[in-house]
């Protein structure tokens, strides 16, 4: 086992799309997910899955045709950015709420307008409430790992949730690296069979999927939607140890970075906790106390982790890669808000990096000095600032 | 050709006890659609959002005995071309034994206008479905507004008979022709008065290799404005004026199959309706000529192309 070999973030999803060999993949181009969907071609093309390739005309008919797919009985799967997201809005809620166990790579892109084809979370961040589970992921190595781990989460009879693997357009996507991979048995062996509920397919049970649902049962539906989330809770870190079993990597809720003893803590998805990361290594060679927790589960969230891992810091910097326009800033600075609820420790939120705006280890730098400050003085005079923004 | 008693016999796929209205159109259509299936044959039903769907599955209750998969409003075609890819997907690999057809079910709404897209790329890719319209005209499930299938003159909640405005200013989309465009191997228009005809195609839609579209006229006793007890004869005007000629494309081969033994002028089919009152008032008897030249220039158009039988 492990093999090592240099791949973007695009190749490893295909590549893990390819092991998982799924039974219908329904997809249309976007940039920058693009090249995931002409590897899978290239695949079906050469015989090297069992896949029916559905070469849909549009993303919402992708993802209709993705809930069709695996109401069937079939292992579906599709893949999308930003505009194809959006545009598959409507069928992203249904997926969800007709506990259809789809998995999605979504390469984050900013959503228009203005059009922009750089990375931000403006995508998956509008469909956090979209009932789907959204894994976040740091380079080509965590999309690759949490994409065949999203399998066996969605799966699961207690979840029965679709999930999000998501990864930072162009600069995971694009960008070469050097992964792990698994053999294409140890993946199967690792994923296991579909065991589909109520499959339309079944010729001796017909059912009914997508009933008219009124006031009389309605709730009662979402509460056991609402249910299933919480068991992903439970869930997804048996997956992960059981991956950790196979592959040596570990995976929690999130990963936290010279934390524990960290008096600065800063919050931060996907790419930008790399270089984080690297400036951190340079600042704790000058005494600067600071370390970051990377949350990987984003829905469901959880909460009570999320709090006992911050709780003993002097100040949290949340960084935003999208904007809630709630004026009380981003999607990801509430939740911590929320998570830490009467604690009383500064949160300020920085919203960055918008529309692909880089992100650079001097602007961490710049980031951490602030909150240094925020620690000493004590007060906070603005907690939401946009940042590196021309004012 | 199926004899009357043969077709009585084969079982009900839609289960009594729905909630449509008394007279309406598309159970009917319905019904005699799945009179075209064998006892050896499974189908799944995808649907669009509609009268059909929101009346035949209010849960916890189903009149389906067949497997039905509703997702949205315009998306019935690729929700069934998913279902369709993973029946191909599956049986390949064993995992499926059983024979399975697959048909959608979507109103004008949810097929000439919001489900276009849907449809369009269905049928391009070839998923073996058979895709049938049920026209009643307009968007009667939210109360009568109307639709691009929606007749020139028509009456409805959103193009209402005004002051200055005499009901719908547009003629309707041919969307037949569109479907015949795709060159799939079989398109037809069919009404449930010619219940023989309407089996026939469907029959030959489910053995065709690769996607089919029909069009069946199922009209709406509420959306019309006409006594729900002559649900059947609305469909005969509708054919014996060739408002709604009978027609099939077979591999790209038009054929007429059925000829009116005298063609009615449209005004029989016009004022045995409500929604088209207001055209026989004085003023606006122009429309009406409208109506009848469109209809006259289709006919002619069809018995052109239509091989001699």
């Amino acid at each position: 086992m492990g093999k090592r070999v240099a791949l973007t973030g695009n190749e490893a999803t295909a590549l893990a799309m390819r092991q998982i060999n799924p039974d219908v993949v329904a997809a249309y181009p976007i940039t920058p997910q693009t090249d995931i969907v002409q590897y899978f071609s290239q695949f079906v093309a050469d015989g090297q899955v069992k896949t029916e390739f559905v070469t849909v005309e549009s993303e919402h008919s992708a993802m209709s045709a993705t809930v069709g797919a695996a109401a069937a009985g079939a292992r579906a799967m599709t893949a999308t950015s930003s505009q194809g997201l959006a545009l598959m809005w409507e069928v992203v809620y249904i997926a969800a709420s007709l506990r259809l166990p789809i998995v999605m790579p979504v390469v984050n892109r900013a959503l228009s307008a203005p059009i922009n084809i750089h990375c931000d979370h403006s995508d998956t961040m509008g469909a956090r409430d979209s009932g789907w589970i959204q894994l976040y992921s740091e380079n080509a190595q965590e999309a690759y790992d949490n994409l065949i781990q999203a399998v066996r989460i969605a799966e699961h009879q207690d979840v029965r949730l679709p999930v999000m693997v998501c990864q930072d357009g162009f600069i995971t996507s694009h960008g070469l690296d050097s992964i792990e991979i698994l053999e294409d048995a140890e993946v199967q062996r690792f994923i296991g069979e579909l065991k589909p509920s109520y499959p339309l397919l079944d010729p001796e049970h017909p059912v009914t999927i997508g009933a008219l649902d009124l006031q009389n049962w309605y709730l009662e539906h979402k509460r056991q939607q609402a249910e299933a989330m919480k068991n992903a809770l439970r869930v997804i870190p048996e997956v992960a140890a059981e991956y950790a079993k196979l592959t040596g990597r570990e995976y929690g809720y999130f990963e936290k970075y010279r934390l524990d003893d960290a008096e600065i803590g800063l919050v931060a998805l996907n790419s930008s906790a790399g270089t984080i990361k690297a400036e951190i290594d340079e600042l704790r060679n000058s005494g600067v106390k600071v370390g970051l927790l990377k949350p990987r589960v984003f829905r469901p969230l959880p909460a009570k982790e999320l709090r006992e891992a911050l709780l003993h810091l002097k100040v949290i910097g949340v960084l935003d890669r999208a904007d809630s326009f709630s004026a009380f800033g981003g999607p990801l600075f509430t939740e911590i808000r929320s998570a830490l609820y009467g604690a009383q420790i500064p949160v300020l939120d920085f919203i960055y990096g918008l529309g692909g705006r880089d992100f650079t280890m001097t602007d961490a730098g710049n980031i951490v000095e602030k909150l240094a400050k925020v620690a000493r003085d004590g007060k906070v005079e603005e907690p939401i600032t946009y940042y590196g923004v021309r004012e | 050709m199926p004899t009357l008693k043969e077709i009585s016999g084969r079982p009900e796929i839609l289960a009594p006890g729905h909630r449509m209205c008394a007279g309406c159109g598309a159970p009917v259509v319905v019904r005699q659609i799945m009179k075209a299936l064998r006892e050896d044959e499974h189908v799944v039903v995808g649907n669009a959002t509609g009268c059909l769907e929101v009346s035949t599955t209010i849960y916890p209750f189903t009149s389906w005995r067949c497997s039905w998969i509703h997702n949205a409003f315009e998306n019935a075609a690729a929700t069934l071309s998913g279902v369709e890819a993973a029946y191909r997907s599956l049986k390949r690999q064993g995992k499926v034994k059983a024979e399975f057809k697959f048909i959608a079910f979507g109103g004008d709404g949810g097929t000439y206008d919001i489900g276009l897209q849907s449809l369009s790329g269905a049928m391009e890719r070839g998923h073996k479905m058979v895709y049938v319209c049920y026209d009643n005209g307009a968007y009667m499930n939210t109360g009568i507004q109307r639709s691009s299938a929606t007749p020139l003159g028509a009456d409805t909640t959103t193009s209402p008979v005004g002051k200055v405005i005499p009901g719908k200013t547009r003629p309707r989309k041919d969307l037949t022709e569109i479907m015949a465009a795709h060159n799939i191997p079989y398109v037809a228009q069919v009404a449930p008065s010619h219940w023989n005809d309407l089996v026939t195609k469907v029959r030959k839609a489910l053995d065709a290799d690769g996607p089919a579209f029909i069009n069946a006229l199922a009209p709406c006793p509420r959306g019309w404005r006409y006594d729900s007890a002559d649900t059947i004869e609305m469909c005969r005007l509708a054919v014996e004026t060739c408002f709604w000629p009978l027609y099939e494309v077979v591999d790209g081969k038009v054929k007429v199959t059925v000829k009116p033994r005298e063609k009615k002028p449209v005004r029989a089919f016009l004022e045995a309706q409500g929604r088209f009152k207001h055209l026989f008032e004085p003023q606006n008897e122009r429309i009406i000529d409208e109506i009848q030249a469109i209809v006259d220039a289709k006919w002619a158009n069809l018995l052109a192309r239509s091989e001699q039988a």
